[in-house]
């Protein structure tokens, strides 16, 4: 740390983690709580009845205008045009060589009115980047400071975020999202998440976060609700084996590698990367993401070299005990062309030690 | 938190002395608190020689992962393999269960020069 270093942002909820006894540290410029009382109980919670996190950090860039659809289109790789008002979409945001610039979420807030959500860490180069293509009727706003965005999310989240906003949310299906009016704030409600469970993210406006986070937290106790950090976070979304900007995807990475060709549409015409990533998916692809659970003990981290008779073939990209196997999981580049389908063994150097794993395809856990 | 009649290294190890050149080691009750959950422990073998300050254990909690070094100078003669099964035990007990390993000492007066619990407590700053 360097005395110019800047001081980590506080999110509007910092108080609030102080209160709870959080640990905190700093996370993409942000001062962030990484536990309350343990990632272990924190995960458990979120997988048999429901955890709260603070996800202010998050960028929210807004896009509207006449021509704002037609310039996401271009700047991402999912079909824009599909997106009805009140629906959201994952997709990513590539460079010309098909490398991801972010993965983000995109919503239809109106007719011509889309909300981007991106990655903390990369608001300031997503906005700068989508600003500088930006073409005809159209004006984006970086609203990330003045929007607060917390997550309810488990299987008791339906039941918890219905009570809070005193709302019943049965009718909202995956990745649509709606405003409702509760407590004298407006809050844009999406059924999304980040842990391979149902859940709810709830934007609304920064200084209206800390009555949200305080009521949620005590209209869901008796549901099992308690506040979990960017521990349980990282351990919860590599179980559902979604993707990590800086560890599965970075501008060096594509999607059709990291097995994410679902959210790149082809069919829809030109987009930023478009003519690199068809391309790669005519020859194929290089290398591939893998998930693998181990063999022998050890922790596969992120950096970490995957070896296959005997070679150096790929790295970890993330890895972890998982709290609900209760073994260590991971997830990891190799090439294509070895082929390593499921069961198919490999090992990990493990500090110098190779242990044993074996290929999983699709998530580590059943689905809910 | 930090009884009297273990003696402490800064790097957050413990070390009660037992019979003859024995002494037994493990992690401060500090320590596992800053490392969270347990989940992973990497131990040593018993037989192997090792110097004070050499690395016997690798501890790693659910983000990190930490060296435990010999804080003095002998052969590795016991390992506490329950913590193979049962990595929670260095958070649960960490003065008890959750020992690391016994290492029978070159020469027991190296202990003397470890940090007694007041001293360790002002290291933490929680004296």
């Amino acid at each position: 740390m360097t005395a110019s270093a800047e001081e980590p942002k506080r999110t509007p909820l910092a108080g609030r983690h102080l209160e709870l006894g959080a640990r905190m540290i700093e996370f993409a410029g942000f001062w962030m709580p990484v536990q309350y009382s343990g990632v272990l109980a924190e995960h458990r919670a979120v997988r048999t009845a429901a955890g709260l996190f603070d996800l202010c950090h998050m960028g929210e860039l807004r896009f509207e205008g006449p021509d704002a659809a037609e310039n996401l289109q271009q700047l991402t790789t999912n079909d824009v045009f599909r997106l009805e008002p009140g629906k959201g979409q994952y997709t990513l945001l590539c460079n010309e060589r098909g490398g991801v610039v972010d993965d983000c979420l995109l919503y239809r807030l109106g007719p011509r009115d889309y909300l981007l959500v991106v990655n903390a860490a990369n608001t300031d180069k997503v906005r700068e980047w989508a600003r500088a293509r930006l073409r005809g009727r159209v004006t984006l706003r970086d609203e990330s400071s003045e929007t607060a965005l917390i997550a309810v999310q488990g299987p008791r989240s339906q039941t918890i975020v219905g009570r809070a906003l005193e709302q019943d949310f049965s009718d909202l299906p995956s990745f649509w999202a709606r405003t409702v009016h509760a407590h004298g704030a407006a809050i844009l409600v999406s059924r999304t998440g980040y842990t391979g469970e149902d859940g709810f993210e709830l934007y609304l406006d920064a200084e209206a976060a800390a009555n949200l986070w305080d009521r949620l937290l005590q209209v869901g106790q008796a549901d099992g609700l308690v506040p979990a950090g960017l521990g349980a976070r990282d351990t919860l979304r590599l179980e559902a084996r979604l993707p990590l900007y800086g560890n599965e995807l970075t501008e060096e990475i594509s999607p059709l590698e990291a097995g994410l060709g679902f959210a790149v549409k082809f069919d829809k015409g030109d987009f930023v990367g478009r003519e690199a990533l068809l391309a790669q998916q005519e020859r194929g692809a290089a290398r591939r993401l893998i998930g693998f659970e181990m063999l022998e003990r050890g922790v596969p981290r992120h950096g970490y070299p995957i070896v296959h008779q005997g070679r150096e073939v790929g790295w970890v990209t993330s890895g972890s005990f998982s709290p609900t196997l209760e073994k260590e999981i991971g997830m990891g580049y190799v090439p294509a062309a070895l082929a390593l389908e499921a069961g198919a063994e490999i090992s990990v150097d493990i500090r110098g030690r190779l242990r044993r794993a074996r290929v999983v395809e699709g998530r580590f856990l059943p689905r809910p | 938190m930090y009884p009297e009649e273990l003696k402490y290294t800064k790097e957050h190890e413990w070390l009660r002395l037992e019979d003859g050149r024995l002494a037994r080691v493990g992690v401060t009750h500090y320590a596992q608190h800053q490392l969270g959950d347990v989940v992973f422990v990497e131990l040593p073998a018993a037989g192997d020689a090792v110097s004070a300050g050499q690395s016997i254990a690798v501890v790693e909690s659910v983000k990190s992962v930490s060296d435990i070094y010999a804080p003095v100078s002998g052969r590795i003669v016991e390992v506490n393999s329950a913590l193979e099964d049962q990595p929670e035990l260095i958070n649960e007990d960490p003065y008890g269960r959750g020992w690391i390993a016994v290492i029978e000492m070159d020469d027991p007066g190296q202990a003397d020069g470890l940090l007694t619990a007041a001293e360790y407590k002002a290291h933490i700053g929680e004296a």
